[in-house]
């Protein structure tokens, strides 16, 4: 147990003292899997409301795959990044390895099925009627679209949620893609792996902490999310 | 159907078991060994572990392959047996603070430095390894060069500071220096990122030619110079939970049977020695 008071009276004695890097790597942590979480969200709300609300040939063969690709291990998509991005790779004239960009890039490959699969489980479960109804008082397709989203709301705050939690936890990928560049790539799982290895647990134990805080905060945040828009649903009744 | 394919099944468990249980010899008292990425990716150790475990079978060696830094820290928790590792001043350090029996001298490899066939900073050919550094730097302050820093604490980032401080150089940093790159990670990760970024880095030999087909863009540009060499020690933790497995191991580590294995070690896959045994 000694271990961890003095590990902890280390880390703590880290942030708050202003001259470490720490607030750096969580800096980069934020902005890496919230840029990603972003264009994951741009590309996976569409497409899962499309395979959640459409009948189309296929549909259940695309269903599987988002399911599937919400296992897809992290360690495996870093690897084929990794391999994609290499100078001598198919994009290595894009001289992207070892960068933030390429961070992104295996964070969005990882949250676009979760972002899909929850999509389009929560808008499949929207009642059919009410989107018949609405079409029926005239509702265009953009209209009906919106409708749907924001009957699926709990689940789409679910998927944001899923998203980024997975994102900003997962250490294989950013670690093959990023290559834990001190001041440029260091994100709090790498850093983390890092000062483990070094025998820093004070370090270690004090990003895991913000880490923690962070991932906690997130949902905090979207449970109020949900719970309120609970309220408004049953205030509105 | 079903029922007498589960039967069978169970009839098979239970002679697996029976066999396993009349086996008469004890299960082999389990070594934890901390060392390095860089012996580990050496695979020093594909040949060494088994070598020992042929030559004592009544132990079985686990290597945990950490930095320095964790492996000293993972002898000071009493989480290993005993230590491989190359950072004499911390190894003796470690001993002085009562964590370890005895610190002794198992052998030595040399360290190169490498970076891209171009070699912007001109380091081929240097007088010696304090005027490579400083080119390096030169270079690199210019912005023509880039250097690849393992920045792990580990024996190998270590030795690269203290090279620094031999050419009177300022610990470079990547806040102040931008050629400066400081990845925190083994040394096989280091090398990729120096192969991709066509930048220098220090290397101990041995990783150096197992992972070349890795990084064909690297080649040896500056070595064979005193200032690279690199010095390693075995210790037996003090109180470990298997120190005598441990002692067993150093003994067996810095004998003549065990050193012959060292200095045999990758002669034939790479044609030169990698590792020259040492023990006094």
């Amino acid at each position: 147990m000694q271990l961890f008071v003095d590990a902890w009276r280390e880390g703590w004695a880290m942030l708050s003292s202003s001259s470490v890097d720490v607030w750096a790597i969580v800096f980069t942590s934020v902005r890496v899997s919230g840029t990603a979480t972003l264009i994951a969200l741009v590309i996976g709300l569409p497409v899962g409301l499309l395979v959640g609300t459409k009948r189309f040939i296929g549909r259940r063969a695309a269903l599987i795959i988002f399911n599937a690709g919400m296992g897809l291990p992290p360690v495996v998509v870093g690897l084929i990044v990794a391999m994609a991005l290499s100078r001598r790779g198919p994009l290595g004239d894009l001289g992207l390895l070892y960068s933030q960009q390429a961070m992104v890039i295996a964070q969005v490959v990882i949250a676009i099925p979760i972002v899909m699969a929850i999509t389009a489980a929560s808008v499949a479960a929207v009642p059919r009627e009410l989107i018949l109804q609405a079409r029926s008082l005239g509702a265009g397709r953009w209209r009906r679209s919106i409708l749907t989203l924001s009957e699926a709301r709990m689940g789409l705050i679910a998927a944001v949620a899923g998203g980024f939690g997975a994102i900003i936890s997962e250490v294989g990928a950013v670690q093959m893609v990023g290559g834990n560049l001190e001041g440029d790539t260091r994100v709090m799982t790498t850093g983390i792996m890092q000062f483990t290895r070094m025998g820093r647990y004070g370090e270690a134990l004090a990003l895991a902490a913000i880490l923690m805080a962070i991932v906690i905060f997130v949902n905090v945040i979207l449970t109020g999310l949900q719970t309120s828009a609970d309220r408004w649903e049953r205030d509105s009744r | 159907m079903l029922a007498t394919a589960m039967a069978l099944a169970l009839v098979g468990c239970g002679q697996q078991a029976d066999t396993s249980a009349s086996a008469e010899q004890p299960a082999p008292t389990e070594v934890v060994l901390a060392s390095t990425t860089s012996t580990q990716d050496s695979g020093l150790f594909d040949v060494l572990i088994p070598a020992f475990e042929k030559a004592l079978p009544r132990y079985k060696v686990k290597v945990i392959a950490v930095g320095t830094g964790e492996a000293l820290k993972l002898g000071e928790t009493k989480d290993a047996d005993l230590l491989l590792v190359h950072a004499k001043a911390d190894e003796e350090k470690f001993v002085a603070n009562g964590f370890g029996v005895e610190r002794q001298d198992v052998m030595y490899n040399d360290f190169l430095l490498v970076g891209p066939v171009s070699d912007p900073a001109g380091i081929k050919g240097s007088a010696d390894t304090t005027a490579a550094m400083i080119a390096i730097k030169k270079a690199g302050d210019a912005g023509k060069a880039t250097f690849v820093s393992r920045g792990d604490d580990s024996g190998t980032n270590k030795k690269e500071l203290k090279m620094w401080g031999a050419a009177k150089i300022t610990t470079p940093t990547p806040d102040a220096d931008s050629w400066y790159l400081s990845t925190g990670q083994g040394m096989g990760e280091t090398l990729k990122v120096a192969n991709e970024k066509a930048a220098y880095t220090l290397v101990d030999r041995a990783t150096f030619l197992s992972s070349r087909k890795a990084n064909p863009d690297l080649v040896v540009l500056y070595e064979k110079d005193k200032g690279l060499l690199n010095q390693y020690g075995v210790i037996v933790v003090t109180d470990a939970k298997n120190q005598s497995a441990g002692q067993a191991f150093a003994d067996w580590i810095l004998s003549a049977e065990g050193q012959k294995v060292v200095g045999e070690f990758g002669v034939t896959e790479f044609g030169q020695q990698l590792f020259v045994p040492n023990a006094k």
